[in-house]
């Protein structure tokens, strides 16, 4: 008798256990998935605040040097860095995906190093992307200094709609 | 006859067996999922501020050998999984369990926790708000959080007569961190309520500073580059409780700790701690081991027929 009743605890509570993480994975799942309609509903205006955010960098920060300026070694440790950490939101070529901006518009090619460093370092939270501040300030300028070396892909802005049509995931 | 074998294997099999299927079975589940190199800090107990990536799921496995007096030694171990919800929310559930030598295996409880990053942008101290409630039992032996009074004679009983004690626990954590030419510095204030009206608030501590081991990356992708090791050192435990706060009878632990984040996506972590007074584990030998996917919340959201 007394092993039944401790197999059903052991049962029981393993099953509780099992609820309680499917509960707690739908409830996740619903309220991120109402996050992100929200957010995919306005798609457009997230890339354009996202744009607008390079303009909410302090004029201190956008003042700051690259110390990598030019630096070809720069450009290729920042494509690697760039392979490692950005490509998933903002694609391979940095021509931007559903979830994240082009990076070859102009709005972002025509920015200081230093703004893009900031935007870099403090991330745009409240529109999803993160802040890199835990990567090293030195690999920061090198995925600067590599953004910097990408071709703009015009340097008139370009609608929205004709963007994403060019995202490659 | 047959309740017997299952709840025999249950209790035998699931602590040891049930994480590493889970691992196995989320590997497969998600092999159209493509993995991202995550730059993760070498800490194993401290926090610092920064979350995972929205849509991103983490998968680590933990593993902590722990040294008893007055009792058999231990291998304790827990699976985390990480999602990051948002860039500002992460939330994260653990299965723990342990191995007692000479005594058994027994899975021990679960975990779920929140983390909420409080300010938009960076600042000389970065706060995030950290909110965990834990259901296990007394025989859990993961030792992630050092509380209160807890101490090495805690453990020292068998699984049996542990299992016996059940914890209900409220933690709320300030995780403070902060970057200065490559280091972080971590600090985490913590207190704990068991949910048991009759038990007090419970205090402890955690801190850490690491930094990587290179600050310039290499052109080159490698697996040895000093850049993808990160070094540092942590310390944590208790503080008392609201009846009794203080240093006294309480456990503390020094830990180096060393991450290597491998090109191929995955992340490995050492540490050795050593007990600071007669109240510590005289050693916890703590390893783990971390995986990074991109874009699990959109394959999930496809799954159920959302929209991407």
């Amino acid at each position: 008798m007394k092993t039944g009743y401790v197999s059903f605890r052991a049962v029981r509570r393993i099953g509780l256990a099992t609820i309680g993480a499917a509960v707690f994975g739908i409830v996740v799942l619903r309220i991120s998935t109402a996050v992100a309609q929200k957010q995919g509903a306005a798609t457009d205006k997230i890339k354009e605040s996202t744009y607008a955010a390079l303009a909410e960098a302090p004029e201190r920060a956008r003042q700051r040097k690259n110390p990598f300026e030019g630096d070809p070694q720069a450009v290729a440790a920042g494509g690697k860095l760039f392979q490692q950490h950005c490509v998933e939101c903002h694609g391979e070529k940095a021509g931007g995906t559903s979830k994240a901006p082009s990076l070859l518009r102009e709005e972002v090619q025509a920015s200081t190093p230093g703004a893009l460093f900031w935007i870099l370092t403090n991330g745009v939270v409240r529109r999803g992307m993160p802040v890199w501040s835990k990567l090293p300030e030195q690999q920061r300028w090198q995925i600067v200094t590599f953004l910097q070396s990408l071709k703009p892909q015009s340097l008139k802005p370009q609608s929205l709609d004709s963007q994403s049509g060019n995202n490659e995931r | 006859m047959g309740t017997h074998i299952i709840s025999k294997l249950i209790r035998q099999k699931f602590p040891g067996f049930i994480p590493i299927l889970l691992i196995l079975l989320l590997l497969l589940c998600s092999s159209s999922l493509s993995s991202v190199w995550a730059q993760e800090s070498p800490y194993i107990v401290t926090y610092n501020h920064y979350l995972e990536e929205p849509g991103n799921l983490e998968v680590e496995y933990f593993s902590t050998f722990g040294t008893q007096r007055g009792g058999n030694d231990f291998h304790a171990f827990w699976t985390e999984f990480e999602y990051g919800a948002t860039a500002w929310w992460t939330t994260e559930l653990y299965v723990d369990g342990q191995t007692t030598f000479n005594d058994s295996t027994v899975f021990t409880g679960f975990r779920l926790e929140h983390r909420f990053r409080l300010l938009q942008r960076e600042h000389l101290v970065n706060p995030v708000l950290y909110v965990e409630y834990e259901q296990i039992t007394g025989a859990d032996k993961i030792l992630k959080e050092i509380e209160g009074h807890d101490g090495e004679s805690d453990l020292a009983d068998s699984n049996a007569a542990l299992r016996k004690k059940h914890k209900h626990e409220l933690e709320l954590k300030l995780l403070l961190s902060s970057n200065f030419k490559g280091w972080n510095v971590a600090a985490n204030p913590m207190v704990t309520k068991n949910l048991l009206p009759s038990e007090p608030w419970e205090f402890a501590y955690a801190i850490g500073t690491s930094r990587p081991l290179a600050l310039k990356a290499s052109p080159n992708r490698c697996n040895f580059c000093l850049e993808n090791f990160a070094a540092g050192v942590e310390m944590y435990g208790g503080l008392g409780n609201a009846q009794s706060a203080g240093l006294h009878d309480t456990s503390h632990y020094l830990a180096p700790v060393v991450a290597w984040n491998l090109p191929s996506d995955w992340t490995l972590r050492l540490s050795s701690g050593f007990g600071l007074n007669d109240n510590s584990h005289r050693l916890l030998l703590r390893w783990g081991i971390s995986h990074e996917f991109s874009g699990f919340g959109e394959a999930v959201r496809r799954l159920f027929g959302g929209r991407p």
